[in-house]
This record gives C-alpha cells, structure tokens and sequence, in this order.
C-alpha cells in the first residue's frame, strides 16, 4: 500500500533564543503534522509560551528556522506575514479581548482587514454568530467583555480565534485560571473545533485532563529543548524520573 | 569611554526611545491605508469629551484673572484697559497653556492607561495577531486627533474666557457689551491669534505621542499602567513649558510681540 507523506504544517529547526543571561530555548526542533493535536507541556518558565509567540512572529527567535504553512516566518515582508496570521488563530492565557468593544465588535475586528468592505457587509454577521454559535454563546453577542465570566471570554476569545476560519489554532495555556468543570468543557471545545474546522492545534498546557482529553501527541520542553515525544499514554506510563513528575 | 557615561543615564534612554517612538509615528502616517474611522471616533473621545472640562476653565480663568488684575490697575488709573488687558493675556498664553495642561491632565493620562493596559493584557499583541498594524490603528489615530483636537480646544478656551473676562469686568465695573468687545478686539491682532494657535498644535502633538509613548512601552503589569498614566501627565505637561518657551522665543525673534 502507498504510504502518503504529509508535508508539516508547522517545522521549528534548531530555533534559540534568549532574554538576557536566560536561554529560553536551546536548539529547539519540532514539526506539526496536518490534523495534529500537539500539545507542549512544560514547567512554568520553560519557554513555551515564548516558542508559539516566535511561531507567529510575536517574539523573533535568535537563530534558527520557523516555516509555518510552508512560509519561513522569519523571512516574511509585514504584507506577507499578516496574510499569513489570518491562517493562524492564536488563543491567548489572558484571552486579550478587546474590553471597549462588545463581543460582535471583538469577533469582527479581524475581518476588518481580511475581508473586503462588500464581503463585511454580506457575511460578517453570519459568520460572527455562526463562530459564537460553535462555541454556544449566542447570546453574549452584543455584551462587554466585563459582563463575561472567566469561561464565556475564553470562549469569545476562542470564537474570536476561528472567526477567519484558520488552519493552524494555536492556544496558549487555554485552562488555566478555569475551575475543573469549565476546563473540561474548554477542552472538548477545543476537540469539537479542531475537527469542525479540521485545523491543527498547538497547544501550550500543564492541565493533565486538558492534555488527555486534547492531545494526540505530546512534546516535553524541559532546559529548553525537546526532552520526550509521544502519546499522553507513552509518555504517563514513562519511568523516566523528569517525565514521571508530570504524570503524578 | 569614561565621557560616555552619561549617555546610560535613564533620562538619554528614555530621550532616545521617545524620539525612536516619533519617527515610527511619521513612518507609519507616511504609508497608505490610514484608520479613518477610529481617527474620527477618537476626536470624539478627545474632543468632544473634554469640551466641558475646557469650557469650565476657560470661563473660570477669565473671570479670576480679570478681578486679580483689576486692584492693580485701578492704582494706576488705568481700569478703562482691562478688557484689553485681559485679553491679550489671556489668548496669547494664559488659555492655550491651561487647555494644553488640562488635557496633558486628561487625554495624556487617559492615553497612557488605555494603551497600557491594552499591553499588559495582550491585546495588542492579539491586533498584531489579527492582521492589523497597533502602532497605525492605536497611535498614529490617538496622536493626529489628539493633534487636530487640542487646538480647537484651545480656541474654544480663549471664546469662553472672554466671555468670563466680560463678567470679570462687569462684577465691579460697568462697562457694556459693546464696549467690552470693541476693547477686546481693538488689541487682538492675528500676531496674537496666529502664534498662539500654532503652538497649540505642537501641544496636542506632544501630549498625543508622550500619553501614546508612555501606555505603548508600559510594563510590569497593572502597576506598570498606574506608573505610565502618572508618567505621561508629568512628562507631558513639561513638554507643554517647553514648547512655550521655544514658541515665546520665536515669537519674539519674529518680532512678533
């Protein structure tokens, strides 16, 4: 049988970077396959945040290469790299919604810039409600952000993030701050999405049930490179003692 | 080396990074695809909503500084001059410097804590994310409005002070409507008018790209937003001196006193 070789939608090569004396990440080498729900464990201060930051260009990496979507990020003009960000969505730990604009505002403010004035006109309003719809919060459409609960924003902020229908969903500690049961519902959100939308996610967690419920593979970022690759199963089962004390 | 020292002082720095910051504003203006609609929404925010701020002031300045003056000049023999007085005082420097310290007060701060906290809570980092260029979307708009907005403040400052100079005058005195503003503009020429109004650009310039500067470079979470709204107001407002001193000199040198 013909194997099919799927190219990576997002492949990090020997990418350092550091903030003064500290150095963040080390060589650091990753790919993310199309489809792939990768999840970045790590302890606090490892770098994972600041990794998908230089995955989308918000934090430049020191030396190596970045190619998301086939497109070196590094190398990309402003023009190019803000075509390419309407491919990404990015969902931030402090959900960064906009807090003079209601919710529809906040959900129509990238189309500002991907789509035309006619196609705004048409179909901003349907795909604002068919994005609060997926993440069943309708009815928050003309509220303020300061009239949301800790979960509502991160679904808005998550609603806000596929408003342009991205390939690539990148979450940045998506359950943190969230009680249990909120944070479950995040997290099957976050699958339900992934496979509506087919889109490949990334996500930065140190939430073991978000991890479960969402990964198909996990990478451990430990001193700034990739200590361990596998599935949650692989890698709870594993007797390594820096992987072990993830899993306890 | 040793000479160069001075030049790690905090204050070269901060110099440097706000002249760094300016020539990213001329850059950004200068390239197609400008933000018309949060320009005009925010000379609504800055204008329209410091009107009554200004309006207060400006009457109240009148009429304080008219019943100060009078004493003065009624030892003199000269309280038939109080209209003219007052009004040259008042337009030339006394109302475009308070409207220009009173929105240093408002708009800087208000700029510098909006900005910064829209920093310390990433949502400029998510604009960035969305496609959209923050430094055009949230400083080229704040500091052009901010520009056009000081100015008219100004001038409406220098209408109602006059106003409260008229009151001023009639408190103690007697003198008529018509006479009143007969006096008043008997003196005021455009060399008052003219340079007085310019300068009053450069204020809302400075005070748009110092409250801009000071909430886009915010830091160190919600004690960082405190420390540039704070920062903003003072730096501000000292630039708002400065540029009156630089414009009294050029005022003078064009002979224009």
């Amino acid at each position: 049988m013909e194997q099919v070789v799927k190219n990576p939608v997002i492949e990090v090569k020997n990418v350092n970077k550091s903030f003064g004396d500290n150095h963040v990440l080390k060589n650091f080498s990753m790919s993310v396959l199309p489809g792939e729900n990768l999840v970045i464990l790590g302890k606090s201060g490892s770098g994972k945040s600041v990794l998908i930051k230089c995955i989308i260009s918000l934090i430049q990496a020191d030396e190596g290469e970045i190619i998301v979507l086939n497109s070196p990020i590094q190398e990309l003009e402003q023009d190019e790299l803000d075509h390419l960000r309407a491919e990404i969505g990015f969902l931030f730990q402090s959900n960064a919604l906009y807090d003079s604009m209601t919710v529809r505002e906040n959900l129509e403010f990238p189309l500002r810039i991907h789509w035309t004035k006619e196609e705004r006109a048409k179909g901003a309003e349907a795909a604002v409600k068919e994005a609060l719809e997926d993440v069943g919060l309708l009815h928050t459409i003309n509220m303020m952000p300061s009239e949301l609960s800790g979960g509502m924003k991160k679904r808005v902020a998550l609603a806000r993030s596929l408003i342009l229908r991205p390939k690539v969903i990148l979450y940045d500690e998506p359950t943190t701050g969230l009680d249990p049961i909120t944070s479950r519902e995040i997290s099957e959100l976050m699958v339900s999405v992934q496979k509506k939308y087919n889109a490949t996610s990334v996500i930065i967690s140190h939430d073991l049930n978000c991890i479960k419920i969402t990964s198909n593979r996990v990478i451990m970022l430990i001193d700034g490179t990739c200590y361990a690759d596998g599935t949650y199963d692989e890698l709870s089962k594993s007797t390594d003692p820096k992987i072990k004390e993830f899993f306890e | 080396m040793k000479y160069l020292k001075f030049l790690d002082n905090e204050f070269f720095k901060e110099a440097g990074e706000l002249s760094h910051f300016t020539a990213r504003f001329f850059r950004e203006l200068s390239k197609p695809k400008q933000e018309y609609e949060e320009f005009i929404n925010q000379c609504f925010w800055i204008g329209y909503k410091t009107l009554m701020l200004v309006g207060v002031t400006g009457f109240i300045m009148g009429l304080v500084l008219t019943i100060q003056s009078r004493p003065t000049l009624v030892e003199f023999g000269a309280e038939s001059l109080l209209p003219s007085m007052v009004s040259v005082s008042l337009v030339r420097e006394i109302a475009p410097v308070i409207t220009a310290l009173i929105c240093a007060g408002k708009i800087g701060s208000g700029l510098g804590a909006e900005l910064g906290s829209m920093k310390v809570t990433e949502q400029i980092d998510a604009m960035e994310v969305s496609g959209t260029n923050p430094f055009k979307y949230l400083v080229v708009t704040r500091v052009l409005a901010a520009t056009l907005m000081v100015p008219i403040l100004s001038s409406l400052a220098n209408a109602i002070s006059l106003y409260g100079g008229f009151l001023g005058v009639n408190i103690r005195g007697d003198v008529s409507w018509n006479l009143y503003w007969f006096q008043v503009f008997k003196i005021l020429s455009f060399g008052d008018v003219i340079p007085s109004l310019i300068k009053t650009f450069f204020f809302g310039f400075a005070i748009g790209i110092v409250g801009c500067y000071k909430g886009f470079s915010s830091q160190k979470g919600t004690e960082g937003v405190g420390r540039s709204a704070t920062t903003a107001v003072i730096v501000a407002s000292l630039m708002v001196f400065i540029i009156d001193l630089i414009a009294v000199q050029i005022t003078d040198l064009l002979g224009l006193t």
